[in-house]
């Protein structure tokens, strides 16, 4: 078939397109994230005292990281689904709730008593949390890229990363239900270690799980 | 890589709006704008795409057509308050390095893709012959995606006659067609 033939075949018949599924897309998502829920309900369980801890503000310092960080990662994966749509501020809206959590963890580490600033950084659940937050992400991530592959991502590892990221974040916010752990130098070191895990995996396997 | 000169960008941004209008027609369903568009913009994809491939000539309209055919089935990733010129230049770019990964021709992407005004500054109308027949890959595809595809693309029955004749909803010929078409981009990809 020659050029012109495949034109006047694109171009013949019906060539206005079907909107884009966004609310199936949405949908899609949503679920991920009540499957990461539920898991987390039954495997882990919401912590007893929720509605207590709910009161405190360093609850809201780590749910509010977490959310900003989903928030931010969801943009990058609109952007990077379309091809030639410039990622713009993505990177400095990534690293302002970074640097905040980071600059409350310092603070809080050096006006601490020495004896206390281990336990502010290691918990009771370092070992775990970072597992745990990545294995919560699975759901979501899989539901995330299922989406990008109807767009058309062109910088594939960028995309898998910024997938990875929304998923991890995400699934960090559902593991805070359940999470003991409210110090700013563990979630500043832990709970990024955990959000990282899916953003590598994403940018590995972006280059195969999104091309088309 | 050369410099756009004045009058080069100012080439380029009467392409891009005269290109944006045409494509933005089609998207709202006109024929005859979305046929302008497709062929104006393979002219500056072939341009593109033989300047990046002159060491493999032969692949140049191949690949020609495989991002004629990602810029119909993408066409609503475009975002109409961005540049044209950069969604284009995205696209035809991926499926360039697409290309290039899957034959592990890495060394050609040292030279650098950046520029993304360059894909509307040249054009080319001088089609060479297909390595392969498209006509053979359509039929390939599962038959009722090929058919919604023949019916409404080449033998220019309306969308209902086409449901009629296949005994499936209007929805389901527009599925189909579009399924179809994505799947020919799927065959198209692995078999070059």
């Amino acid at each position: 078939m020659k050029t012109d033939d495949l034109i006047n075949m694109l171009a013949s018949g019906d060539v206005k397109p079907e909107p884009i599924p966004v609310a199936r897309i949405a949908t899609q998502i949503a679920l991920g994230v009540l499957v990461a829920i539920a898991l987390m309900a039954t495997f882990l369980g919401v912590r007893d005292n929720l509605l207590q801890v709910l009161m405190l503000p360093a609850f809201w310092m780590k749910f509010i990281f977490v959310i900003a960080l989903a928030s931010v990662g969801l943009t990058a994966t609109r952007r990077l689904s379309s091809p030639g749509v410039k990622t713009g501020r993505v990177p400095v809206m990534l690293a302002v709730p970074i640097v905040i959590i980071w600059s409350i963890a310092a603070v809080s580490l050096m006006t601490a008593a020495p004896g206390e600033r281990a336990e502010l950084f290691w918990g009771d659940t370092w070992k775990v949390c970072p597992f745990l937050i990545a294995g919560l992400s699975i759901p979501i991530f899989i539901a995330i890229l299922r989406a990008m592959r109807e767009l058309a991502p062109t910088r594939l590892r960028l995309a898998g990363a910024a997938a990875g990221l929304t998923a991890g974040a995400a699934a960090a916010t559902v593991y805070c239900l359940h999470c003991p752990e409210m110090a700013a130098p563990f979630v500043g070191f832990w709970y990024v270690l955990g959000m990282s895990i899916p953003t590598v995996v994403g940018a590995l396997i972006g280059p195969r799980a999104l091309r088309w | 890589m050369q410099r756009i000169q004045k009058g080069e960008a100012q080439a380029v941004s009467d392409t891009e709006t005269r290109l944006r209008s045409l494509l933005l027609k089609g998207l709202d369903g006109d024929e005859a704008a979305y046929r302008q568009f497709l062929q104006a913009t393979t002219t500056h994809l072939r341009a593109f795409l033989r300047r990046r491939l002159s060491r493999w000539p032969d692949e140049v309209e191949d690949l020609v057509q495989e991002s004629l055919l990602a810029i119909h089935n993408q066409r609503l990733t475009y975002d109409t308050s961005a540049p044209l010129t950069a969604w284009v230049y995205a696209i035809a770019k991926y499926k360039l390095i697409d290309w290039l990964r899957r034959h592990a021709r890495r060394e050609t992407l040292n030279d650098p893709l950046d520029d993304e005004n360059e894909i509307f500054t040249t054009a080319d109308a001088d089609a060479h012959e297909a390595q392969r027949d498209l006509g053979k890959v359509l039929e390939l595809l599962p038959e009722q995606q090929r058919a919604a595809i023949l019916h409404t693309k080449v033998d220019g029955w309306s969308v209902r006659e086409t449901a009629l004749a296949m005994k499936i909803s209007e929805a389901n010929v527009k599925v189909a067609v579009h399924r179809g078409l994505k799947t020919l981009a799927a065959k198209l990809r692995n078999e070059s």
